[in-house]
């Protein structure tokens, strides 16, 4: 493993009486791309939401980059750690979540500008490059609402690199699209990994798990019930549980 | 008609009256008859304005004057409608706000100022402060906050009242942001001001405009109510006059005509901006989900 990027620890998560996440640790290395996969409820969404402190774990501890956060009440250094482990970690949801209001090319500049300070002008020519990367560099000026679910996604993922991350998490990115859109964000998502971005997917697309997961974790009621690389796991799980789910999306 | 049907024909297929009547009501268009029956109540209207002699000519003579009133109305619902704008923001954010100083006098102002008569208020503002102003115990530089002239008493009380009823509008506007907004700009690292200033409120303007504009119709309405605090707007000047010269018939028709006319105005371009806001709303809601 290289430089360690994410040390999880004995992350707990409940939601009032109910437990989601039962003691995770995890720790995943630069230029690692490890998906994540397990039924609905399992946990796996809530774990990579403690990650960026979207939901605030009940127990254990969270490093990203050498920020570590324990558990503990809402400081205002504490809130600041969040805030950089924020900028660190760039999200990608399944409903996108672009901001209706802005055009594309202000939704990508927004952080950079609002919360690193960064010029316009700089904030756009980076922008610019990342958005002519995922082939969309002519719908700069298009609002939200003229883009279709795909188009959608790789701007939402243009918008969280543009804070230049050194993680990229994404959260079932491909699930809110119909069947032909999914393979172009596929695409972009692969090239990132190639030019050896640190990712943490959920996604049950077991094909890009194949070809570019370095790891697979499989969730299952709050534990991580079996990791391994793409191969031996897919084709001969320990577990009955992660065998069972695999033939069911495979 | 009837007599018609018994006269020799009777093999012909007879209508009755009631049926000819249904197959031309549906030959006509549903818009002629609208404009029928508008045609109908004017008619009426006017015969009971011959009929209860009306004095025409006294209106024309005390019309400039009454419609005199219309820029200090104006005056009146601009400035509060401004101020209920700036408290509503406070009010909605204080509302949704997980500070308990915020919410507790966020909430108060609200309940209290609902919960009690707009007239009350007029007059508290106009009549009641300026007897603190007086009070030996009232610091003199408190003073000059505690009497107001009418106009400005009219903008305050009005706005304060409008404000508390717009703060619930403005909660409403803003809650409807999704979630998921609100998610998306924590994890940039936006801080909570720069989520509610960059990416809430922006949206939330757009769910607010038109429920503002009818809020301003409603206050056009409503500003008559000063009047009888004594500012001589429209409704003052038209209810003094009618009383003057006992002609109330008269005056307040025409006070009537003139609000009538000015809420149409308003209630014209407030459609337009519904249309036009709501059309962009209801599309993006559509492309938000899937």
């Amino acid at each position: 493993m290289a430089t360690e990027l994410i040390r999880i620890e004995h992350l707990q998560k409940c939601f009032g009486p109910l437990q989601v996440l039962d003691d995770v640790s995890l720790k995943v290395g630069s230029g690692e791309v490890v998906v994540i996969f397990g039924r609905s409820g399992s946990g796996k969404s809530t774990l990579l939401r403690c990650i960026n402190f979207l939901e605030e774990p009940t127990r254990g501890s969270i490093e990203v980059d050498g920020t570590r956060i324990d558990v503990g009440h809402m400081t205002r250094t504490r809130r600041e750690k969040i805030r950089q482990i924020r900028m660190k970690a760039g999200m990608v949801f399944q409903e996108f979540n672009l901001f209706p209001h802005l055009t594309v090319m202000e939704n990508i500049i927004e952080a950079p500008v609002t919360v690193k300070g960064e010029s316009k002008k700089e904030a756009t020519e980076r922008g610019k490059e990342l958005l002519a990367k995922v082939g969309l560099s002519e719908k700069a000026d298009e609002y939200p609402i003229r883009l279709s679910g795909g188009q959608k996604q790789r701007v939402a993922i243009t918008r969280a690199l543009n804070m230049r991350p050194k993680i990229m998490l994404f959260d079932e990115p491909t699930s809110a699209l119909d069947p032909e859109l999914i393979g172009e964000v596929l695409t972009a998502m692969k090239t990132l990994a190639e030019e050896g971005m640190t990712m943490l997917v959920i996604t049950h697309e077991m094909g890009f798990a194949r070809e570019v997961a370095t790891r697979m974790c499989f969730v299952d009621e709050g534990i991580i019930l079996e990791e391994g690389g793409p191969t031996e796991l897919l084709k001969g799980a320990r577990h009955e549980r992660t065998r069972r789910f695999l033939e069911a999306v495979l | 008609m009837a007599t018609g049907a018994t006269h020799g024909e009777r093999q012909r297929p007879s209508f009755s009256l009631k049926e000819r009547l249904e197959a031309r009501s549906l030959a006509t268009p549903f818009k002629a008859k609208l404009a029928a029956v508008y045609v109908l109540i004017t008619i009426v209207l006017l015969l009971l304005f011959a009929y209860f002699e009306f004095d025409t000519a006294f209106m024309a003579e005390w019309l400039p004057y009454i419609a005199g009133g219309v820029p200090l109305t104006l005056i009146i619902c601009v400035g509060g409608i401004i101020l209920a704008t700036a408290l509503a923001v406070f009010g909605a954010l204080g509302r949704l706000s997980k500070n308990p100083l915020a919410q507790g006098v966020a909430n108060f102002y609200v309940s209290f100022i609902r919960g009690t008569p707009l007239l009350v208020q007029i007059f508290f503002v106009y009549f009641a402060l300026p007897q603190l102003a007086f009070k030996e115990q009232t610091p003199t530089f408190l003073q000059p906050f505690l009497v107001y002239d009418i106009t400005f008493a009219a903008i305050l009380a009005l706005g304060v009242n409008y404000g508390a009823y717009m703060s619930e509008i403005f909660r409403a506007g803003i809650q409807s942001v999704g979630y998921g907004q609100i998610e998306a700009a924590h994890a940039l690292g936006m801080s909570a001001g720069q989520t509610t200033r960059r990416v809430v409120l922006p949206q939330a303007v757009r769910n607010i405009i038109p429920p503002t504009g009818n809020e301003f119709i409603a206050m056009l309405k409503d500003s008559s109510l000063v009047g009888l605090a004594g500012a001589t707007e429209l409704f003052y000047r038209a209810q003094s006059t009618g009383k003057a010269e006992s002609r109330a018939y008269e005056t307040l028709a025409v006070a009537a005509l003139i609000y009538w006319g000015l809420t149409s105005i308003f209630s014209f371009f407030q459609k337009r901006l519904e249309n036009k806001m709501g059309r962009g709303y209801v599309r993006e809601l559509a492309s938000h989900g899937h």
